[in-house]
């Protein structure tokens, strides 16, 4: 039942925070401020509560279902492992930072504003917790529409552009999988008798033919790639970022991102694991190459927000590079990565935000010498550029070395050219801070320094950073029983020895039905017409 | 004792923590107060660590069998203090590991860096960073001596990393200058291609034994892999990448001479103390490794020997004071990486203690100079400054005395008379490399010497030394002529004392006591110092008008510039590595891979763009249109 509640408090705070907002501003945000901090000490409550693992427990750490659709064999069906768990907490960390650093950044409909966030910040909770293959759909749609007004409402200067591009991007990436998730919803059910579910345990070990686990894997990969992204669908990327208002970049980077990483993860090794381990080289190559390109093209950019948008794609590429290496380290690598990205990349946008809002631009041409007028700025945006480039001691390290070194097991070639990239991560972010903060102050800035606010912010997120990399051990033991059932899971499911013969995507889209032994399942409004 | 290991790295860490949270609103003194307190207790501790270590250890270690093929076990204290990593297959400690070899590393940082810091309370003073540079200074102290007492690679890693952070900080401290700033990056981003490789090697390490705990590594290591197996050979060489990075030796040397843009203390921490030796102290550390490497044993000795003759000729032909001690650190470095490459494990580490005391004597007195002379930094713009600071003088001439090993009497003497006479008997293109580059050492101390103190004076110095920079001159002074009476060769009827606790640690040299040949290449050794020392003499104190001959114009002038820039390396890697990656970065600025979207979004507006043109309203071309589709509609039906 607790489950339930992460996604209903933001919810249900954004749809009061909209009327409150007209009336007082402040109230809204402090309303919203309040739900998501009520929602991480729910998840640290949970963490904490969360008892030693035995393999006897199993790894499900809690559940809910509720009916739904069950014409469909859709449910409300929400399960919570580490891998959730972690995910979950860092939205709710997230959150509190993306409604602290809209505080005085956003003044206009500041309810309709608030409104967008939390809802997105529910779908986000959603997307996590739903493992009800309808449902997580439904929740991935739902996360998209609130950052496309956010963008298009609250953002810069091309706006418009970047939310539409966004959101085709996602859209039609998502319809894909759309379709991936209906084939392979029909697959399993015609297998098993009728059993129609979208039930994603279910799911799991459906045996199909290589060819149609490919094409189905495909479908889920785009969505995912679009999501991470991944070289070379991840143009949206920097423009969305730029554009978006720093609440919407910390929670794009922060958490969305992660959406990509989670999906691929959860879903695509575990449902298609003989397809994904023949498309793993593929996939690692995509991987090191997003670390490689992310990374030159981020040091590149003359804009804040574009050079750390690219920093995002080549950190994205570690976790495409560990999840398709599939061995214990390059996962637990992976998992990592997303959790100090996601602070670390946080803690960048919201200081690019900051330094937006007291310059009034991102030019890092026209930036330099904030130093002497902003030295604690100056401070913690050094401390997240070297968690950037992945030093000792701050958590980005720990999950790049592991997935390096678990890489390095299946591919040393892949390692030595990924290593590069902690040399171009180096470059850019040294850059980054020396552009903004270092060399003469040529515009003679005078801006203040950090308040009581934001100090607190950056407070929490260097802890964060700083606990993940030097003691990343609480992280690692709560993904560790998760990240070994995922294995399992796709261990088992290869090679469709189910004793069921596999239906081809073909028999779908073709006239019969070569294997329907149970009774036609009842679709309203569909069973009839379906060719 | 045992059980405050960990304060030694930690004393420093919490300087760093208080003065970065705090230091802004604390006075000077107390700033100073917190800098020099978590040094000065990290040393005071770390020679009550060290004394109760080898009072006990000496109980044990003693009674080894003096065949110098120590089967015992080393002697070490080892303190684990938390489960870094943990992972199905994969497990790191934060484990603080203590050794003979790591005490005396140990030992030097402390000290040398208590010293650097008592002295910069003095140098700093007017600075408008004050507490943000004791901070940085903290730090590096600190990420160095977590390096050398790492137990576990990946702590060593993290050592490793924190001070090339601390040299980005520290080297572009002055920050508004983009000089500076550029000299920062270029230091930590040519150190971390070096750093990369060291990573790589880690995944090779782990992926083939399975553990990065040093011990292990080097117990699996040898008993796994064969000498001058393919695996012992990669593993060599990749952290070999590491060591030439981060000790600035041939080819990724050339971050270190732009490094002298940070403030002057700075750089004798780097070269002294902290940062440059890390490199040594690995291959040092993992000598199981090089051992089972013999070629890449060698290639460590071979770059030592190019590197310190092509630094030693670099260093005699700068103008500039600090580039050339920089580059003289370079070629010492360079001494070092021979002692190591030639087998002579312990005279290396030898060698690194003295040059700690020379090195960053030099530097802290060039620095009382450039203060004093109005930040001067041109040697042929000093002169005659012999009568107007005597104790800089005195305390020069002892650093410089010490770097060109001026026979008998100075530290710098025996590390490096120990280095070649072991060089002699195992590798004579080295030592003779070794022989040369003590000529060049000779004759470029000296020429700094005569040419700063003698001859006209021609900048005024300002002030007076305070008494705070003063006292670390004058006792890092004594110790550049005493420290190699820790370590007198037995053949001058001294106790080795220094090399005994270190083959604690390290293989000894081996027994090859040619008496003859030892005297023979102590004899050459000293005699060609001597003649480096006169002809020094004799051309910038005695004769000027010979050293304006050597730059006159023509092929001598070529090669002196030639030189002076380093040997053309910023020059080639400029043009081979930075300009085209800036070129190609900037070239792509805009993401062609959008360009391909864009078309796909250009291609729907224009196809929507005619499609609309067929909506013009007119009843005419609707009803053609129409007519038009319906025999298209047909034509299809019919015939296919």
């Amino acid at each position: 039942m607790i489950l339930i509640w992460f996604i209903l408090i933001p919810a249900a705070a954004g749809l009061l925070a909209w009327p409150v907002g007209r009336k007082s501003p402040l109230a809204a945000r402090w309303l919203c401020l309040a739900a998501m901090v009520a929602t991480l000490a729910l998840g640290g409550w949970l963490w904490a509560a969360t008892p030693d693992h035995d393999a006897a427990q199993g790894h499900w750490l809690a559940q809910f279902r509720a009916p739904w659709i069950p014409q469909w064999g859709a449910q409300i069906n929400l399960r919570l492992d580490g891998l959730s768990l972690l995910l979950v907490l860092l939205t709710g960390l997230l959150g509190v930072m993306a409604v602290l650093c809209s505080w005085s950044e956003i003044h206009d409909r500041v309810g309709l504003f608030h409104l967008n966030l939390m809802w997105m910040l529910a779908g986000l909770m959603g997307v996590f917790l739903a493992l009800d293959l309808f449902l997580f759909y439904f929740f991935f749609e739902l996360m998209l529409v609130p950052l496309y007004f956010l963008i298009a409402i609250w953002g810069h200067e091309h706006r418009r552009y970047a939310a539409v591009k966004f959101f085709i991007f996602t859209q039609v990436s998502g319809l894909f999988m759309l379709a991936g998730i209906l084939a392979l919803y029909f697959i399993h059910g015609r297998q098993h008798g009728g059993d129609y579910t979208f039930d994603y345990v279910r799911l799991l070990g459906t045996s199909m033919s290589p060819t149609s686990a490919w094409l189905i894997m495909g479908t889920f990969f785009l969505a995912f790639a679009v999501k991470l992204p991944a070289v070379p669908v991840h143009t949206w990327l920097p423009d969305a970022h730029t554009e978006a208002p720093t609440a919407g970049s910390v929670i794009l980077a922060g958490v969305l991102l992660k959406v990509g990483a989670y999906g691929l993860l959860r879903f695509l090794v575990p449902l298609f694991p003989a397809a994904a381990r023949d498309f793993a080289p593929a996939a690692q190559v995509l991987g090191v190459a997003g670390i490689l390109y992310g990374a030159i093209m981020a040091f590149a950019q003359r804009d804040l927000k574009r050079l750390v948008a690219y920093s995002s794609i080549s950190h994205m590429g570690f976790v495409l590079l560990g999840v398709f290496s599939w061995n214990s380290l390059a996962m637990a690598g992976a998992m990592v990565v997303i959790l100090a990205h996601g602070v670390s990349t946080g803690a960048l946008f919201i200081l690019a935000g900051q330094v937006q809002e007291r310059t009034g631009t991102r030019d890092l041409d026209r930036l330099g010498g904030l130093w002497e007028t902003a030295p604690r700025m100056g401070g913690v945006a050094m401390l997240f550029a070297l968690a950037s480039l992945g030093l000792p001691g701050l958590g980005n390290f720990i999950g790049e070395f592991l997935v390096l070194a678990g890489t390095f097991q299946a591919s040393p070639v892949l390692t030595v050219v990924a290593a590069g990239g902690m040399v171009a991560s180096a470059i850019y972010a040294l850059w980054l801070v020396q552009r903004i903060f270092h060399g003469p102050n040529r515009e003679s800035w005078r801006l203040g320094d950090l308040n009581a606010r934001e100090g607190l912010m950056y407070a929490a997120l260097v802890a964060a950073i700083v606990w993940i990399g030097l003691y990343p051990r609480a992280f690692l033991d709560t993904f560790k029983p998760a990240g070994q059932w995922l294995r399992e899971m796709s261990g088992t499911g290869v090679g469709g020895s189910t004793g069921v013969p596999p239906v081809e995507v073909r028999s779908l889209l073709g006239t019969k039905p070569s294997v329907n032994t149970g009774e036609t399942p009842v679709l309203p409004g569909n069973s009839e017409g379906r060719p | 004792m045992r059980q405050l290991l960990w304060l030694i790295p930690a004393l420093p860490l919490a300087g760093f923590v208080i003065l970065a949270l705090a230091g802004r609103a604390m006075p000077r003194r107390a700033v100073a107060a917190v800098a020099v307190l978590a040094l000065g207790l990290a040393c005071a501790l770390a020679v009550g660590v060290g004394v109760e270590f080898v009072a006990q250890g000496s109980a044990t270690q003693w009674t080894s069998p003096a065949d110098g093929q120590s089967p015992v076990p080393a002697y070490a204290w080892r303190q684990s203090l938390w489960q870094w990593v943990g992972v199905d297959g994969f497990k790191s400690d934060v484990v603080l590991r203590l050794d003979s070899l790591s005490l005396v590393f140990v030992l030097v940082i402390t000290f040398v860096g208590a010293m650097i810091v008592l002295y910069s309370t003095g140098f700093m003073w007017g600075d408008d960073g004050y507490s943000r540079f004791f901070a940085y200074m903290n730090l590096f102290v600190a990420m160095m001596l977590t390096l050398v007492l790492a137990g576990d690679l990946l702590l060593l890693y993290l050592g490793w990393e924190g001070v090339g952070l601390c040299s980005f900080l520290l080297i572009g401290f002055w920050y508004k200058d983009p000089a500076n700033a550029r000299a920062a990056r270029k230091a930590f981003i040519v150190t971390r291609l070096g750093d990369t490789a060291f990573a790589i090697g880690l995944f090779l390490l782990f992926t083939r034994l399975g553990t990065l705990d040093v011990q292990e590594v080097l117990s699996r290591a040898a008993a796994q892999w064969p000498a001058g197996s393919t695996l012992a050979t990669a593993a060599a060489l990749l952290l070999l990448g590491g060591a030439i990075g981060k000790s600035a030796q041939l080819p990724l040397q050339t971050w270190l001479p732009d490094a002298m843009a940070g403030p002057t203390p700075v750089s004798a921490l780097i070269h002294a103390a902290t940062m440059v030796t890390a490199g040594v102290y690995l291959i040092a550390r993992m000598h199981v490794l090089y051992r089972l490497a013999p070629q890449v044993q060698l290639l460590v000795g071979i770059i030592g020997g190019a590197t310190l003759v092509y630094a030693g000729l670099s260093a005699l032909t700068q103008t500039d004071l600090k580039r050339a001690l920089a580059y003289s650190t370079i070629s010492q470095i360079g001494y070092m990486f021979l002692a190591l490459g030639v087998g002579a494990w312990s005279a290396g580490i030898f060698h690194f203690v003295t040059h700690a005391f020379f090195k960053s004597l030099l530097f802290l007195a060039a620095g009382v100079i450039i203060q004093r002379l109005h930040e001067e930094h041109d040697i042929f713009r000093m002169g005659g400054l012999l009568r107007r600071m005597p104790l800089v003088f005195w305390t020069f001439l002892a650093g410089a005395a010490s770097l060109a090993a001026l026979p008998l009497v100075t530290a710098g003497y025996y590390s490096k008379d120990l280095i070649l006479s072991e060089a002699w008997s195992s590798n004579k293109l080295l030592w003779s490399a070794g022989v040369l580059g003590a000529f060049i050492t000779a004759l470029y101390s000296f020429r700094l010497v005569g040419v700063i103190f003698f001859g006209q004076e021609k900048t005024a110095p300002r002030g007076r030394t305070p008494a705070v920079m003063a006292l670390p001159l004058v006792v890092l002074a004594v110790l550049a002529v005493a420290a190699g009476f820790i370590n007198v060769p037995p053949l001058l009827g001294g106790w080795p004392g220094l090399t005994r606790l270190l083959e604690w640690t390290l293989p000894s040299a081996g027994i090859h006591h040619d008496v003859a040949a030892e005297i023979g290449s102590s004899l050459a050794v000293a005699l060609t110092t001597l003649a480096g020392v006169a002809v020094a003499w004799l051309v910038y104190v005695r004769k000027p008008a010979w050293s304006e001959a050597i730059v006159r114009p023509g092929l001598r002038r070529l090669v002196w510039r030639w030189w002076n820039a380093g040997w053309g390396f910023d020059w080639l890697y400029d043009r081979l590595f930075v300009r085209p990656f800036v070129g190609l970065a900037r070239l792509n600025r805009d993401d062609f891979i959008d360009s391909f979207f864009d078309s796909v979004a250009w291609t729907s507006r224009q196809t929507h763009r005619a499609l609309s043109l067929t909506q013009n309203g007119q009843l005419r071309w609707y009803a053609m249109v129409m007519a038009l589709g319906a025999i298209l509609a047909l034509g299809v039906a019919i015939f296919i």
